[in-house]
């Protein structure tokens, strides 16, 4: 190559149009040599380290999240019916213990036995679907058949 | 590890009065390690490891970390989020300047009404009462204020107010009025239909069916200030039956 013929001096290497040329490790090298230099130019303050401690104190300048505060619309006796929409929908705290309760409910809203109902519909599709032609044929042969039997008229006892 | 905190509320405290937690860190090496994030509420100030009061009144809690001065003030010191009454006193250029009954007047910008676009302004007059909440709320700014919430909804904000009574009370009294499970605001339900707008910086209005049943709400809600809860259930009681 030619650099090991020639040495080519670092300033010219830098060059844009000699980037091209350059193999993996001189320009590795020239990169670390480069960043030597950034790093001995870049100065720093001589102090001790600050702590990065965790603040556990967090300011609060407002009473209403202390105190739990309602909503400043007011409405009684049904005079402003759009304020006292307002006010349900602003002040969720009344309505705590039903929270509650719906939380209990969300936790069981779909019970073990509604589950399986509803995959034993699913495992029939699912059949469907991997079954070969013939036997496609034969279970819509087998339904129509059921079909047929439940539409028969039942002749009522006497 | 806030024990020391724990152990004062329900007790008076003074500005000055300071709280350290440096030497429990020490101990709680041993303990299990647990990072408790206290909430300092207004009349406690964080001082790098301590806890500074400011405010005189009584220390109080809530669970599970939340601590804060309960006092009387009826000079209003804005705080972001809180929601107000403030009266329009200028209209300039994009802003309204709004009085509010603090040391500065806060600024409203017209577009921060719901529907308001650059070119569907707002119909605000000078005089007008709006209740608004403080978006900046700092010592060193100006404060400004808006009426419509992070999703761009009013929720009953905006400009309000025609045919009410606007007074004034002290912020301990509209903290009274607002607090969960309050009396005077069941009191007052039960007297007559009636709408009230409770601004955080101690200004209440009111609207009623008649102008004669606003000044009743409004005279009982200014004199419930310094009674008793049983003279005041009396004095409501004497009103209803005055009333009907």
């Amino acid at each position: 190559m030619a650099s090991e013929s020639v040495k080519l001096s670092k300033n010219l290497l830098r060059m844009k149009f000699m980037q091209r040329r350059l193999d993996a490790e001189t320009k590795k090298q020239l990169e670390e040599d480069e960043r030597r230099i950034i790093s001995d130019e870049h100065w720093y303050l001589d102090l001790p380290e600050l702590k990065a401690k965790e603040n556990l104190i967090i300011e609060e300048r407002s009473f209403v999240p202390c105190e739990d505060l309602k909503y400043g619309r007011l409405s009684f006796g049904g005079f402003n019916p759009e304020v006292e929409k307002l006010m349900a929908l602003m002040n969720p705290r009344e309505e705590e213990e039903e929270e509650e309760e719906d939380l209990s409910q969300m936790q069981t809203d779909i019970t073990d036995e509604e589950m399986a109902l509803r995959y034993e519909s699913l495992v029939g599709s699912m059949k469907k679907k991997f079954a070969t032609k013939r036997e496609r044929a034969a279970q819509e042969a087998d339904e129509e058949n059921q079909k047929e039997v439940k539409r028969a008229f039942v002749k009522p006892q006497d | 590890m806030f024990s020391t905190v724990r152990e004062r509320v329900g007790e008076v405290l003074l500005p000055g009065d300071e709280f350290s937690f440096e030497a429990e860190e020490k101990i709680s090496l041993t303990a299990p390690v647990k990072s408790e994030k206290v909430v300092c509420g207004p009349g406690l100030r964080r001082c790098g490891d301590r806890l500074v009061v400011f405010k005189s009144g009584v220390l109080r809690h809530k669970e599970p970390n939340v601590f804060w001065i309960d006092s009387q003030q009826r000079r209003y010191v804005p705080a972001k989020g809180e929601s107000i009454i403030g009266i329009v006193t200028a209209k300039s250029g994009d802003v309204f300047k709004v009085d509010f009954g603090g040391s500065e007047q806060a600024s409203l910008s017209y577009l921060t009404f719901e529907g308001a676009t650059k070119r569907n302004r707002p119909n605000v007059q000078v005089g007008d009462l709006v209740f608004a909440q403080f978006l900046i709320a700092n010592k060193d700014m100006e404060p400004e204020l808006v009426c419509i919430d992070s999703s761009g909804r009013a929720n009953g904000m905006g400009v309000f107010g025609a045919g009410g009574l606007l007074f004034r009370v002290s912020l301990g009294l509209v903290r009274r009025l607002l607090a969960p499970h309050s009396d005077i605001r069941s009191d007052l339900e039960q007297l007559f239909p009636c709408e009230l707008v409770v601004g955080m910086n101690g200004r209440i209005w009111v609207k009623s069916a008649t102008v004669q049943q606003t000044l009743i709400i409004a005279n009982l809600l200014q004199s419930a200030e310094t009674m008793t809860a049983q003279q005041r259930q009396q004095l409501f009681r004497k009103v209803q039956q005055g009333a009907f």
